[in-house]
C-alpha cells in the first residue's frame, strides 16, 4: 500500500510534468483528480480503514492529493505563460512603420507679425485700429494735407476707381494705412493711442514693390507729445519686436505732407553670416516714416491744434517680416506656394506674448 | 536731383571734404542716394603718344608700337587700324584692370612679339560705345602725356545724386543746396553775381526795343518777363558748361538750349528761349482753345483744353506754359535772335494740367513745387547774361507783363516750440541764427518767409527748419507716459475673433495665404463677379476687386497642384469688397487628396463635401457662433456643386457660412482638375456673445450615468435627415441630451425610395434611475415625433 501511494504520486506528478499543452495537462488532471481519478480513488479508500490505518495513510493520501493539485496549478501556469508569450510573439508588428503623418498648418508670417505689433503695441497702450481699404479721396489725401495739385500725389501712384455719375467723391484703394489716423480722430476723442495694421495699395510692381502690400499706421494725440516721445516709441517697439538691446535709430529729416516736423527713421544694422541683421550701427537702413501730426491734419479731424499734438508713423509690415525672418522676395509674400508657407509659416501655437517672446 | 562737387562748390565757400558734404545733405534732409566718381576706375590710364608704328612681323592685322606714356618709349602691341605714329590715345598699363573688358593689363607675348601694356578703345574704358579704333586725343594733349586720364579729361568730379522731397523746390537747384548747407555751418553762400561772373545781378538794359508780350490768363501766368537778343551765334555751349551738363547726364544740344537747362539746374529757374524769326507777332500767355493742338519739343503731339495755360503768338500756341516748349519755335544752329521767357505760372494750374497731359518736364516739377516769384528779374538778367557772353548779340530792353505774387508772408516765431513739439532745447538766439541763415528775417515773434520757401506756413514749420538745421538726430528719448498697473487689454471682439479663427485653421492643418485683393474678371464671374473694378488697373489679371475669397484661393491651389503637391490645405482670412462694404472673411480650400495611400489603409482617400462641412462647423464654433443653433441649409449659390453644397445659417436669413463641392463649372474656369472642397465664412455675420463676465453658470454632474437607446427609422430617401434629427432630440427635452445618427442604408430589406435611418439617442436620467415605464415612455415620445415628420420606426 505505501508503495502503492508513493509510485502513484510518482506516476501523476510525471505525468503533469510531461503534459505538453492545457489539454494533456487536462487529461491528467481528470485521470488523477476525476470521479474515476486514481487520486480520488485512494481518497475514497480512506472511507473504509480502520482509525488505525487511517491515521497511518490520512495524511499521505491527502499529502499526495495536495501535491498533485499544486502542481497541475504550477504546470496550467506555465503552459498559459507560454501561450501568451507565443501569442504575443505572433502579434509583432514593424514600430518602425510610419504612423500617420500630423496636419499642422500654418500661419502667414504678415498675421504672425501682425499679432506680434499687437501683442508690443498693446503693453504701450495702444490698441488697433481699421478702416476701409476702399477710400474716398478725402480720407486718403485731402484731410492728410495733400490737396489734388500736390506733387505727393502723384508719388503715392494711385489705383482709382471710375467716378460716379452723381458727381459723389472718386473712391481709390487706400495709398497707406494714414486714412485710418484721419478716422480715428474724427470718430474719437483725444487722448489717442492706436495702430492700424492692414492692406495697402500702390500702382508699382518690381522686384521690391508689389502693387498690394501692408503697413502699421502708429497714431498718438495727447497733450505735450513731442518728436521725444515719437524717438522712444519707435525705440522701444523695435528693441521689443526684434528683441535686441543693440537697436540703434537715426532719425533724418524729410518730408510727408501730414507731419510737421517730418522724419525717416533709419535703423542700423550689422553683418552676421554675410546677412543684414538689425542691431548695431554698421550701416543704416530706412524703415519708418514718421513725424509730428499737422496742425492742419488735426484741425481737418475737428480738434484744436493748439491743444492737441501727437506723432503719426507708418511702417512696412512685409519688410518687417522680412527683417526679422530673413524672407528676401516680397513677391513670394501673395503667391500662396504651400512649400514657402511651410517653411516660412508659424505655427498656431506660437502666440505672441510678452512672458515668452513675440518672435518665434 | 544730381550736381558735381565743382558745381556745388561755385555757389558754396567751404573748405569742407566730399564726405562731410554727403553726410550733412542727409542729416539735414537732402538724403544722399549716391555718389559716384566717374574717373576713379581709369586713374591708372594715362595720356600716351605713339611714337613709332611698325607692321607686326608675324600678323598682318597687328602693329607693334612705340608708346610714350611718359616715362620713355613702351613696346605695345596694337590691333587698331587707326594706330599710327604721331597720334594721342590713352594708354593702360601692366596692373591696370581694364572696366569695360573686365581684365587686368600683363606683359604678354603676342606672336611673338612682347606686348607692355594697352591702346584703350572708348569701349574698353566704359566711356561709349565706340570701339572702331583706339582713342584719338586732340592735339592739345601733346602736353599732357603722362597725365592720367581722368585728370585730363576732367572725371574727377564727384557726382553727387540728392533725392529732394516735394517741399523743397527750392533745392531743386544747385544754389539753393548751397544755401542749405551754408545754413548747416559749411561755408558760406557766394554772392550770385560772383557765381556768374557779372558783378552785380541787375537787368541787363538793352538798346532795342521792348518785345510784345503780356498775360491774358492772370491765374495761370501771373507775370511775364522777357528781352530778346538780337544778333547771336548760336554754337557749342563753353566747355565748363558742358561738362557740368554732361556730368549729371543731362544731353547738351547748343548753347541757348543748354543756357536754359544750366539756370534751370543751377538756380531752379526755369527759362525758355523762343527763335524770333518763327514768330508771328507778340507772345501773349493765355487760356488755350478747346482741342488745339501743339507739338511739344519731345516730338509728340497734346491736345490742350481751356483749363491750360499757354503762350502763343498770333498765329499758333508755341509753349504749354510751364511744362513744354514747343517745337516749331525752338532754336536752330540757325537762329540769329531770340526772345528769352522768364515767367511764373502759378503751381497748381501747372499741377492739374501736366495730370492731364500726363506730361512730366523738369520745368513742370518745379513750377508745380513753386518757384522763387521774386527771382523773375535776376533770372532774365543771367538769361540775358549768359546768352549774350556766349552767342553775342545785342540785348533788347525788358518787358515786365504783370506781376509775379511776391507779398511778404510771415509766420509766427514761438522758440519754446523747438522744445514742445520738437523735444529739442536750443537756446533762442541759435534757433533765430539758423532761420536768418536759411533767409528768413525774424523780428519779435514773427519771421518773414523768403521768397523761396513757398513750403513754409505755419509755426510747426519752422520748428521743422530750426530741428533739422540744429540736428534732429540729437532730439533725446522721453518714455511716453505710462498708465500704472499691467498694460489694458486693447483688442475688439472682432479682434479676437479673426485672431482665434485663424490659428484654430491652422491648428486644423491649413496654410495660411495671403493673396491679392484684387482679380481678372474672368475669375470674379463665377462669383457674381466684383461690386468694384479699377479704372487704372495695373493689368488685366489685377483688375476687380473680389467678391470672395475663394477665386484667390482656388487660383493658389491649382498652382500648387501644378508643382505636383498631392494635397492642398490653404485658408485666408481677408475681406471680400462687396457694393455696401468690406465684408471680413475666411475660407478654406482642399483638393487633391484627403488622406493620401499609406500601408495602413491602402488607397488614397479625396475630399469630400463633408471634410468642408466639418471645417465650416469648427472654425465656426472657434470664432463663437452658437453652432448649436445652426441651421443646414441649401442655396449655397451658382459657386458650388447644387447638390453637395450648402449654407450655414442662423434664422433664415442670416447666412454664416457656405460649403461643399466646388461647381465642376468654376473649376474649369480656373482650369483646375479633381473634386475641390471649399467653405467660406462671414465672419461679420457671427452674432457678437453677450460678455457675462468670467463667472461660469452653477454645475454639478449627474451622479447617475447616461444610458443610450438605438432607433431605426424608415423615411423617405430624398429627406434630410437633420430634420429627423432634430425631431427625435427634441421629443424629450428633459431626458434626451443627444441624438446622434450613426447609419443610413438602403438596399435589402428596405424598399425603393426609402432609406434608414439608425439614431443613437443619450437619455441623462436625473435624481433616480430611469423605470422600465419611463424608458417605454421615452420611446414612444420618440417614435411619435419622428412620424411627425413622415418617419416609420423599422420594426
Amino acid at each position: 500500500m505505501d508503495t502503492d501511494i508513493d509510485q502513484l504520486r510518482e506516476d501523476v506528478l510525471a505525468a503533469i510534468d510531461v503534459a505538453a499543452g492545457l489539454d494533456a495537462l487536462e487529461a491528467v488532471r481528470v485521470h488523477a483528480l476525476g470521479k474515476q481519478g486514481s487520486v480520488t480513488a485512494q481518497l475514497k479508500s480512506l472511507g473504509k480503514m480502520t482509525p488505525e490505518q487511517r491515521q497511518d495513510l490520512g495524511p499521505r493520501i491527502h499529502g499526495l492529493r495536495e501535491a498533485v493539485t499544486s502542481a497541475i496549478a504550477t504546470r496550467k501556469a506555465a503552459l498559459e505563460q507560454a501561450l501568451l508569450d507565443a501569442q504575443l510573439a505572433s502579434e509583432t508588428l514593424d514600430m518602425t512603420l510610419p504612423a500617420p503623418a500630423p496636419m499642422a498648418g500654418t500661419v502667414h508670417p504678415v498675421s504672425q507679425v501682425m499679432d506680434e505689433l499687437a501683442e508690443i503695441f498693446a503693453d504701450l497702450g495702444f490698441a488697433v485700429a481699421t478702416g476701409p481699404e476702399i477710400e474716398d479721396d478725402w480720407h486718403n489725401f485731402t484731410a492728410l494735407n495733400i490737396p489734388e495739385t500736390h506733387p505727393a500725389r502723384a508719388m503715392h501712384d494711385t489705383f482709382y476707381f471710375p467716378e460716379g455719375e452723381d458727381g459723389a467723391q472718386k473712391m481709390l484703394l487706400r495709398t497707406h494705412t494714414s486714412p485710418v489716423q484721419i478716422r480715428t480722430m474724427v470718430n474719437g476723442k483725444p487722448p489717442i493711442r492706436i495702430i492700424a495694421p492692414g492692406r495697402t495699395y500702390r500702382s508699382d510692381s518690381d522686384a521690391t514693390h508689389t502693387p498690394m502690400f501692408h503697413q502699421v499706421e502708429g497714431l498718438v494725440i495727447d497733450k505735450g507729445i513731442t518728436l521725444g516721445h515719437l524717438k522712444w516709441t519707435l525705440e522701444t517697439f523695435l528693441k521689443a519686436f526684434f528683441e535686441r538691446d543693440d537697436i540703434v535709430l537715426r532719425l533724418r529729416p524729410s518730408y510727408f505732407p501730414f507731419t510737421e516736423p517730418s522724419a525717416e527713421v533709419d535703423v542700423g544694422y550689422s553683418i552676421e553670416k554675410g546677412k543684414r541683421v538689425i542691431g548695431g550701427s554698421e550701416g543704416w537702413m530706412e524703415v519708418l516714416g514718421s513725424g509730428m501730426v499737422h496742425p492742419k491734419v488735426i484741425a481737418a479731424c475737428g480738434l484744436d491744434p493748439e491743444e492737441w499734438q501727437g506723432f503719426a508713423f507708418g511702417c512696412g509690415i512685409d519688410r518687417l517680416a522680412m527683417l526679422k525672418y530673413g524672407m528676401d522676395d516680397l513677391r513670394a509674400f501673395f503667391d500662396g506656394d504651400l512649400r514657402w508657407l511651410k517653411h516660412y509659416g508659424f505655427s498656431s501655437l506660437d502666440v505672441p506674448t510678452l512672458s515668452g517672446g513675440v518672435g518665434a | 536731383m544730381k550736381f558735381t562737387l565743382n558745381w556745388l562748390k561755385e555757389h558754396l565757400d567751404t573748405d569742407a571734404d566730399l564726405d562731410t558734404i554727403l553726410e550733412t545733405l542727409t542729416r539735414i534732409g537732402l538724403e544722399v542716394e549716391g555718389v559716384e566718381n566717374p574717373g576713379e576706375k581709369l586713374n591708372d590710364f594715362r595720356v600716351a603718344k605713339v611714337l613709332t608704328a611698325e607692321k607686326h612681323p608675324n600678323a598682318d592685322k597687328l602693329q607693334v608700337l612705340s608708346v610714350d606714356a611718359g616715362d620713355g618709349p613702351l613696346q605695345v602691341v596694337c590691333g587698331a587700324p587707326n594706330a599710327r605714329a604721331g597720334m594721342i590715345g590713352v594708354f593702360g598699363p601692366p596692373g591696370a584692370f581694364v572696366p569695360g573688358s573686365g581684365f587686368e593689363l600683363k606683359v604678354a607675348e603676342i606672336r611673338g612679339v612682347e606686348s607692355n601694356g594697352m591702346m584703350c578703345s572708348v569701349r574698353e574704358l566704359e566711356l561709349g560705345d565706340a570701339h572702331e579704333g583706339i582713342i584719338e586725343l586732340d592735339e592739345d594733349a601733346a602736353g599732357a602725356i603722362g597725365v592720367t586720364y581722368p585728370d585730363y579729361a576732367g572725371l574727377t568730379d564727384p557726382v553727387i545724386d540728392v533725392s529732394i522731397t516735394p517741399n523743397r523746390q527750392d533745392c531743386m537747384g544747385v544754389r539753393g543746396i548751397a544755401r542749405d548747407l551754408a545754413a548747416a555751418g559749411l561755408g558760406a553762400l557766394k554772392p550770385l553775381g560772383d557765381v556768374y561772373r557779372m558783378g552785380e545781378v541787375k537787368p541787363v538794359e538793352g538798346d532795342g526795343p521792348a518785345p510784345d508780350v503780356r498775360t491774358d490768363d492772370s491765374e495761370g501766368c501771373p507775370a511775364f518777363y522777357a528781352q530778346s537778343v538780337r544778333g547771336v551765334k548760336n554754337c557749342e555751349s563753353p566747355a565748363w558748361m558742358r561738362r557740368y551738363l554732361a556730368a549729371i547726364g543731362q544731353r547738351t544740344i547748343s548753347v541757348l538750349v543748354d543756357i536754359t537747362n544750366f539756370v534751370m539746374i543751377d538756380l531752379g529757374r526755369p527759362l525758355h528761349v523762343y527763335d524770333m524769326a518763327k514768330l508771328s507777332g507778340g507772345l501773349v500767355a493765355r487760356k488755350a482753345k478747346a482741342d488745339e493742338q501743339v507739338l511739344a519739343l519731345n516730338g509728340k503731339s497734346y491736345t490742350l483744353d481751356e483749363s491750360m495755360t499757354v503762350i502763343a503768338d498770333e498765329a499758333q500756341v508755341h509753349d504749354i506754359g510751364g511744362i513744354m516748349g514747343g517745337e516749331e519755335s525752338g532754336v536752330s544752329d540757325a537762329t540769329t535772335d531770340v526772345l528769352i521767357e522768364c515767367a511764373y505760372f502759378d503751381p497748381d494750374h501747372i499741377a492739374r494740367t501736366g495730370q492731364k497731359l500726363l506730361l512730366t518736364s523738369d520745368a513742370r516739377q518745379r513750377f508745380e513745387r513753386g518757384v522763387d516769384p521774386a527771382f523773375l528779374d535776376e533770372g532774365l538778367a543771367i538769361a540775358t547774361w549768359l546768352v549774350t557772353e556766349h552767342c553775342g548779340g545785342t540785348p533788347g530792353g525788358v518787358t515786365r507783363a504783370s506781376q509775379p505774387p511776391v507779398a511778404p508772408r510771415t509766420v509766427r516765431f514761438d522758440h519754446a516750440m523747438a522744445r514742445t513739439l520738437g523735444g529739442l532745447e536750443i537756446a533762442e538766439d541759435e534757433q533765430r541764427a539758423i532761420l536768418t541763415r536759411l533767409g528768413f528775417t525774424v523780428e519779435g515773434d514773427t519771421a518773414t518767409v523768403p521768397t523761396w520757401r513757398r513750403d513754409i506756413d505755419g509755426p510747426a514749420d519752422l520748428v521743422e527748419e530750426v530741428v533739422r538745421i540744429f540736428g534732429i538726430d540729437k532730439v533725446p528719448s522721453e518714455p511716453l507716459p505710462r498708465p500704472a498697473g499691467v498694460a489694458k487689454p486693447t483688442a475688439t471682439p472682432e479682434q479676437k475673433r479673426e485672431r482665434r479663427v485663424r490659428r484654430a485653421a491652422a491648428a486644423r492643418g491649413f496654410h495660411e495665404a495671403v493673396t491679392w485683393s484684387f482679380l481678372s474678371e474672368a475669375e470674379a464671374q463665377p462669383f457674381g463677379g466684383g461690386a468694384w473694378t479699377l479704372a487704372n488697373p495695373i493689368s488685366e489679371d489685377l483688375k476687380v476687386m473680389r467678391p470672395s475669397l475663394l477665386p484667390g484661393l482656388l487660383a493658389a491651389a491649382g498652382r500648387n497642384l501644378n508643382r505636383g503637391v498631392s494635397s492642398v490645405r490653404l485658408f485666408e482670412v481677408g475681406r471680400r469688397y462687396l457694393a455696401d462694404g468690406e465684408r471680413p472673411t475666411l475660407a478654406v480650400v482642399m483638393a487633391g487628396e484627403a488622406v493620401s495611400r499609406d500601408w495602413h489603409t491602402g488607397k488614397a482617400r479625396s475630399f469630400s463635401p463633408f471634410d468642408a462641412k466639418a471645417e465650416a462647423l469648427a472654425l465656426l464654433e472657434a470664432a463663437g457662433a452658437p453652432v448649436a443653433n445652426l441651421q443646414v441649409m441649401g442655396e449655397a449659390g451658382e459657386t458650388w456643386h447644387p447638390g453637395q453644397s450648402a449654407t450655414l445659417r442662423l434664422g433664415p436669413k442670416n447666412i454664416l457660412a457656405a460649403f461643399g463641392m466646388v461647381h465642376p463649372g468654376v473649376r474649369k474656369a480656373f482650369d483646375l482638375d479633381g473634386p475641390m472642397v471649399a467653405a467660406e465664412l462671414y465672419l461679420d455675420a457671427i452674432p457678437e456673445k453677450r460678455s457675462t463676465g468670467f463667472m461660469r453658470p452653477a454645475y454639478t454632474p449627474s451622479a447617475l450615468q447616461a444610458v443610450t437607446r438605438d432607433f431605426a427609422f424608415l423615411v423617405d430617401a430624398d429627406m434630410a435627415a437633420d430634420s429627423l434629427i432634430r425631431a427625435v432630440k427634441g421629443a424629450d427635452k428633459k431626458a434626451i441630451i443627444d441624438a446622434r445618427l450613426f447609419d443610413v442604408f438602403t438596399g435589402a430589406g428596405v424598399e425603393e425610395g426609402k432609406k434608414s435611418l439608425a439614431i443613437e439617442v443619450t437619455l441623462q436620467p436625473g435624481d433616480k434611475s430611469f423605470t422600465d415605464e419611463e424608458l417605454k415612455a421615452i420611446a414612444d415620445k420618440v417614435v411619435k415625433a419622428a412620424e411627425k415628420q413622415g418617419a416609420a420606426l423599422r420594426q
